[in-house]
């Protein structure tokens, strides 16, 4: 019989995953002395190394094609380009995952330390007070309340810190800012079309500094953070929370450890975390008192299904039935427009951070002639930005010809063109879940997840509102919405493809209806807590990762007190 | 100026920038700055190897056409050098020697070019027809309105020869500087000039 090799070391948590839950947790649990063991599925990160960020395309021989021209046959390595921080991408070699027949969904999954925080948008908005107790009857409300949120808000938007500006809007609560940053030239047109509809756009809230602050230096402005930043400006829990948890000695790292089961004792206990350690093939375990499991929604639904034994037949934690369940992703569409107003704009540096720097909040709260439930927010994008391979397909398509008329034409209009993405709430559905695959396993032989997605009604006719409000904003600052749009029922992203999963290990006040209590610990297993956006009832027209620091920082500070009072 | 001077004044430019990020490295918290130290060398490295480009993929005859093909798509004008200068046909003939897929599109387009001239114009070559002759060619393969059966071959491959002219040009020095772009760089804060602002706002419709 192959001898499992176990850690001699007990550690005091173990920690599954590096993205913005793991991290938080690691952080935490770390500064409050305890002894942390991290396990990360990916390689460790080098930002000094693995992050392109002032590279201009030129200045690499394929300019960004990739070695084989995989660019321009749809076949890139790298979901987000060659210049991208580490980011994962939407198939990975020997890790499958299935999809029911008649379900269309899309995995993003990036293993790396840092997890997808490394790439991610950084937009970072609190949950509302209705997101949290729902006032229109429909699914369930949390076991938490705004106001009980808001300090952890306060200290995650303090610790990874947040641009923004107090605006008193239900909608978009108000929170712990950093200083904001000015429009750009295509924001300012967006806000006075805006105004001009009584629709609000307001400062946005993103996770760069706009000053120092915990040793960080402040944003230098070179608009790339998707690239990664070396200097940390904005925020990754690889460089803000997990190198920085290195360094206090309390934190052991194991890399390239693909999570396979949690191991229980006779009383029901984790008292191990077993894993492939894929560099060698083999199977390891690490012991623990308490295991924090922050893989990201799926991936942690995934480890805790695969996690049977005879006291948990369905998998730990899951006497309820639900993990799986209640899968969502936010609803999303896009649009562009072309604004004359802005052609041949004089030139400037538009940089500024990388994202956008004015958003538009939802703001039809509570509105009862809108026919569709819940709400979306609207991110904008536009402006000069780095002239990439493939950023002239739109108008080399749209104006044809050649010669200088076609010069002419692209100088003209670069930086004339404006993006609207919305970003809206997806109520949970009988037939979005996702569960083990009985017929597929993994490179090592863990079985994989399968994928049962659709969208309802409810979302497509969102999608036609942000349709009509997009193109209304555009006409508005005197410009024309570019190419032609699908029905909604084509044009609405494909499920996943958002990369906001959440809802799969459902947290609850009712053990018969949850897997989680509401401090993200398991019902069944007291020292087993979930910090993704797994434990999330619902997914409210706010991007996940802020309210993931903040819930994994309370589960951390709560699971920590437990364990000094030796109940956990 | 000519090519290799803006070459050179392109690669000052770059290390000026990577000045500037050398200085923030060092403000920042544990920032190595080997990358930056990489395209030092990188810019210094290709300081030493630059020459005329030799294609890697295609023929003589075909970089030529292609060459000339760029040079057509986007040409000099009054405001900047054009993507011949820009190098966009070297390229793509990097490209090509990366992929074989790749290179048969431009092999194949660029075979069934000469061919169609040769047919219409006395057994000349695209090289070899007249500019009237060339640009008559071109007005058939650049829109997609003139679809057919006898033209499409030409048509999708002008719509690959057109996007990749294009990407070479604009990510190239020549052609960033064609568009004014000036940013990736390091700021000390962001503002925006009130010239463009206003610029935009007299432009846009009244409040």
């Amino acid at each position: 019989m192959l001898q499992i090799m176990r850690t001699p070391q007990v550690f005091d948590v173990v920690v599954v995953g590096s993205g913005a839950g793991g991290g938080t947790a690691v952080k935490v649990l770390t500064g409050q002395g305890f002894n942390v063991a991290l396990l990360e599925a990916g390689p460790m990160l080098n930002p000094a190394k693995d992050f392109k960020e002032h590279v201009l395309p030129y200045q690499v021989d394929h300019r960004g094609a990739f070695a084989h021209a995989e660019l321009y046959f749809g076949r890139s390595p790298r979901a987000f380009g060659y210049f991208a921080a580490p980011d994962g991408n939407w198939t990975l070699p020997g890790e499958p995952y299935t999809v029911a027949p008649g379900s269309q969904w899309q995995w993003f999954r990036s293993r790396v330390i840092g997890g997808r925080t490394n790439h991610y948008g950084r937009i970072s908005l609190r949950f509302s007070d209705y997101d949290f107790q729902p006032e229109d009857g429909l699914g369930d409300p949390w076991p938490v309340t705004y106001d009980e949120m808001s300090p952890w808000y306060d200290k995650a938007e303090g610790f990874i810190g947040v641009t923004g500006t107090k605006e008193g809007l239900r909608t978009a609560p108000d929170g712990n800012f950093l200083p904001p940053i000015p429009p750009r030239v295509h924001e300012t047109l967006i806000q006075k079309s805006c105004r001009k509809l009584n629709i609000p756009c307001i400062p946005s809230r993103m996770a760069m500094l706009t000053k120092s602050i915990h040793g960080r230096a402040a944003c230098h402005y070179c608009g790339q953070c998707g690239r990664g930043c070396r200097t940390a400006s904005a925020f990754t829990s690889s460089q803000a929370m997990i190198f920085p948890a290195m360094r206090t000695g309390k934190l052991t790292m194991f890399t390239g450890a693909m999570a396979r089961e949690l191991v229980t004792d006779g009383s029901g206990k984790v008292t191990a975390v077993s894993y492939v350690d894929k560099a060698a093939r083999s199977e390891k375990q690490v012991r623990c008192r308490a295991v924090v499991v922050a893989a990201s929604a799926c991936e942690s639904a995934r480890l805790l299904l695969n996690s049977k034994s005879p006291r948990f037949p369905n998998g730990i934690a899951n006497s309820s039935g639900v993990i799986g369940r209640n899968l969502t992703d936010s609803v999303g569409y896009g649009a562009s427009g072309y604004v004359p107003a802005l052609s041949g704009l004089p030139r400037h540096n538009s940089d500024g951070i990388g994202g956008m720097h004015l958003y538009v909040p939802w703001w039809l709260y509570g509105d009862k002639r809108k026919d569709f439930p819940r709400g979306y927010h609207i991110e904008i994008g536009g402006g000069f930005d780095v002239p990439m391979l493939g950023a002239f397909d739109g108008q080399c398509a749209r104006h044809e010809g050649y010669g200088k008329a076609l010069k002419d034409k692209i100088r003209e209009q670069y930086g004339a063109f404006v993006h609207f993405a919305g970003r809206g709430e997806m109520l949970p559905n009988r037939d979005s879940y996702c569960d083990i695959d009985p017929q597929r396993v993994d490179a090592w032989g863990i079985p994989v997840l399968r994928f049962h997605f659709a969208w309802s009604d409810a979302e497509i006719k969102q999608v036609r509102h942000m349709e009509q409000t997009f193109a209304s904003i555009i006409e508005t600052m005197g410009g024309q919405v570019a190419g032609r749009q699908p029905e909604p029922q084509r044009a609405i992203s494909t499920g996943g493809a958002i990369i906001h999963e959440a809802g799969t290990v459902k947290m609850g006040n009712d053990p018969k209806a949850s897997a989680l209590n509401r401090y993200c610990q398991a019902h069944d297993v007291k020292n087993l807590f979930v910090c993704d956006a797994a434990p999330f009832v619902n997914q409210p027209d706010k991007n996940v990762t802020l309210s993931i620091v903040a819930f994994a920082w309370r589960a951390s500070e709560y699971l920590a007190e437990e364990m000094r009072k030796g109940n956990v | 100026m000519s090519e290799r001077e803006e070459d050179r004044s392109s690669r000052r430019e770059l290390l000026r920038h990577i000045g500037a990020g050398l200085s923030l490295a060092a403000m920042g918290a544990g920032v190595l700055p080997a990358q930056d130290a990489q395209h030092v060398h990188q810019a210094v490295t290709q300081d030493k190897a630059a020459g005329p480009y030799k294609p890697k993929a295609l023929t003589a005859h075909e970089y030529a056409t292609l060459r000339r093909l760029a040079d057509l798509i986007i040409p000099a004008d009054e405001r900047s050098k054009g993507a011949l200068e820009a190098g966009a046909a070297d390229f793509i003939d990097f490209l090509c020697a990366a992929s074989n897929e790749m290179r048969d599109i431009y092999t194949g387009g660029l075979g069934w070019l000469d061919e169609q001239v040769r047919h219409r114009y006395d057994g000349k070559d695209f090289l070899g027809a007249s500019p009237e002759q060339r640009t008559a060619m071109l007005d058939l393969i650049a829109w997609r309105k003139n679809a057919s059966p006898e033209l499409n071959p030409g048509i999708d491959f002008f719509t690959w020869a057109r996007r990749m002219v294009a990407d070479g040009y604009y990510t190239s020095p020549i052609g960033m500087k064609d568009l004014g772009y000036m940013g990736n760089s390091a700021m000390s804060q962001f503002s925006v000039p009130k010239e463009a602002l206003d610029y935009a706002l007299k432009r846009s419709p009244p409040a």
